[in-house]
């Protein structure tokens, strides 16, 4: 029963990590996998010296780090504040509307994106009517990064809010009673109670997010950025795709990918160790 | 509870009120622009620019155009095939999978689940990938976004995890009225855990029905393009010149904004209209994946 399964995972997902090989080789879609010329690490000594390296690295890591800083906070603030929430009614509209962006597809959101960044959007709009000068937003490199994020939790925060709602529940009701009787206001609640209350499931959230910070959602970028704002939208996996599928540097582009996983998964193993040590919570 | 609220109190509950509100309005008002444009007059919106508060001179011409065009069709009905055909093996095979290692005494089942988990955390990267699907024949097939995808081995592990809750002793009552391993997962495991299929069910489709990157690197023939793709051309490369007949440039320009806000609304309104009532399955879905964590 298990051999479906088992053919699944070894062509799909360790057929590729064979394949990954081919990074040290010089691939030709003629010879194949296997009788292409090895190469050493010559692919990655000329990526490690390319112009392209320091560039893509720098804006992985900032925009990951943008979105650590302010993506992953959000979500944890929107379920405080809706846990305080008395009125159900109003509750559940809150909800139910922060939730909706989830569902809309990433092409229609970059499409929206686009539309409202344009010198004529609806942003620029209302930039204008404050005073300001509208402008080709999407043309600007030193925007890109504030569009992307900013877009990201408009779309996301509603939806991971769950897990902490989730969490937010099954923090002990008594604990608010006893705070209350000792008069503790409510932000005195929320810093003392709810957010303990919630500490582990933010910290397992933590290391999961810090095991892909160099895979930043590179399906966005690819439909957002253009050649004017390479500078600061260009990522490892959108570099990735671009060498790879575009320009058919398959070796080349292949070492990139490879040197991505490996740096993610070492990324990984430390939140993970630093987190067992400080907080005794761990993926393993 | 009825004790006077002090100052303080009201204070913070009328900031938050007013943040949660503003919170609302700024995640609505964008839907509601897309939709007031949509129905709008082309040359009003374009001259307009801005805030609307209404759909300004009502004109259904954009949807028209959005209806009358065959890629629209053909990319609905290809997204169609993916869905049905893909959450359909998506289902079996994440069924098998759980059902094997949700068992105690399978051999190999640690070895095997480590097997598996490894896959969450590494993976040999785009290109290699590609490669193997090209190398499998896929390239160019409604099955490439459906084949390499069968399993998401982190629903796979939510579903085992909700095997494991289910009593053994039906298993072995099952066993000695002589069940195999497939009556015992098709009559009695699987119709236990109808309310997270459903999850699986759910979650599935909306990966399928949002799904574009794998498909724009796997389908180059556009006949078999699924809706999203069609979308894309649309919305991000912006050609919606195939789609108004006849007029003048100026014109084909104004319906041609229009026409995008009309692509959101066809494209985003089915998921929009049921995910009301599938939202608690879904906040379900998550609740169930958070636990495991």
């Amino acid at each position: 029963m298990m051999i479906p399964v088992i053919a699944y995972y070894v062509i799909f997902q360790y057929g590729p990590m064979y394949g990954a090989i081919i990074a040290f080789k010089d691939y030709s879609p003629m010879k194949g996998v296997m009788d292409s010329e090895w190469v050493g690490l010559a692919h990655f000594q000329s990526f490690f010296e390319s112009y392209y390296f320091w560039r893509i690295l720098k804006n992985t890591l900032i925009l990951s780090l943008y979105s650590l800083c302010f993506e992953f906070p959000a979500p944890i603030i929107l379920a405080l504040l809706i846990n305080e929430v008395r009125n159900k009614r109003f509750k559940s509209i809150v909800q139910s509307v922060t939730y909706m962006p989830h569902f809309i597809s990433l092409i229609v959101i970059c499409g929206i994106i686009k539309d409202f960044t344009n010198s004529g959007g609806l942003i620029n709009t209302f930039i204008t009517y404050l005073g300001g000068d509208g402008q080709a937003m999407l043309q600007k490199p030193e925007l890109f990064r504030s569009i992307y994020i900013i877009s990201d939790i408009w779309q996301g925060m509603g939806w991971t809010s769950i897990i902490y709602l989730a969490a937010l529940m099954n923090v002990d009701q008594e604990q608010f009673e006893a705070a209350r009787i000792d008069g503790a206001g409510r932000l005195r609640q929320i810093w003392n109670i709810s957010i303990p209350g919630i500490l582990p499931t933010i910290i397992i959230m933590l290391i999961l997010r810090i095991g892909n910070l160099l895979s930043v959602g590179f399906e966005k970028i690819i439909l957002l950025y253009n050649p004017a704002i390479y500078d600061t939208a260009d990522v490892i996996s959108t570099f990735v795709y671009r060498k790879g599928l575009l320009e058919f540097g398959w070796s080349y582009s292949a070492a990139v990918g490879l040197f991505n996983s490996v740096v993610n998964l070492i990324l990984l193993v430390l939140a993970n160790r630093l987190s067992k040590k400080f907080s005794e919570n761990s993926l393993w | 509870m009825k004790t006077k609220k002090s100052g303080l109190e009201r204070t913070f509950d009328i900031c938050l009120y007013a943040v949660l509100s503003i919170l609302v309005l700024i995640t609505l008002y964008p839907l509601i622009f897309v939709a007031f444009a949509s129905i709008s007059d082309a040359a009003y919106v374009v001259a307009h620019k801005g805030v609307l508060w209404r759909p300004v001179g009502i004109n259904f011409e954009a949807y028209k155009s959005v209806f009358g065009n065959k890629a629209i069709w053909s990319g609905y009905k290809n997204t169609l095939f993916i869905i049905v055909f893909g959450v359909i093996l998506n289902l079996f095979m994440t069924s098998l999978g759980a059902y094997v290692l949700s068992r105690k005494n399978v051999m190999l089942n640690k070895p095997i689940m480590i097997f598996i988990i490894i896959t969450m955390f590494f993976n040999g990267g785009l290109i290699p990938f590609y490669l193997i699907v090209k190398g499998v024949g896929l390239l160019d097939t409604l099955w490439a976004p459906i084949v390499p995808f069968a399993i998401n081995t982190f629903n796979l592990i939510i579903l085992r995890t909700s095997f494991q809750s289910i009593p053994e002793s039906l298993e072995e009552a099952a066993k000695i009225d002589g069940a195999n391993h497939f009556v015992i997962l098709f009559r009695i495991i699987l119709p236990l855990s109808m309310p997270i299929m459903a999850v699986m069910t759910l979650y599935y489709a909306v990966d399928k029905w949002n799904g574009w990157f794998y498909s724009s690197i796997f389908i180059s023939d556009r006949d078999l393009f699924p809706l999203q793709l069609v979308i894309r051309e649309i919305l991000i490369s912006n050609s919606t010149e195939g789609m108004s007949s006849g007029g003048s440039g100026n014109d084909l320009y104004q319906i041609g904004e229009t026409i995008k806000y009309a692509t959101i609304m066809v494209s985003t309104l089915p998921i929009l209209m049921v995910y009301p009532y599938l939202q608690r399955y879904f906040v379900k879905g998550v609740m169930v994946g958070s636990i495991k964590g």
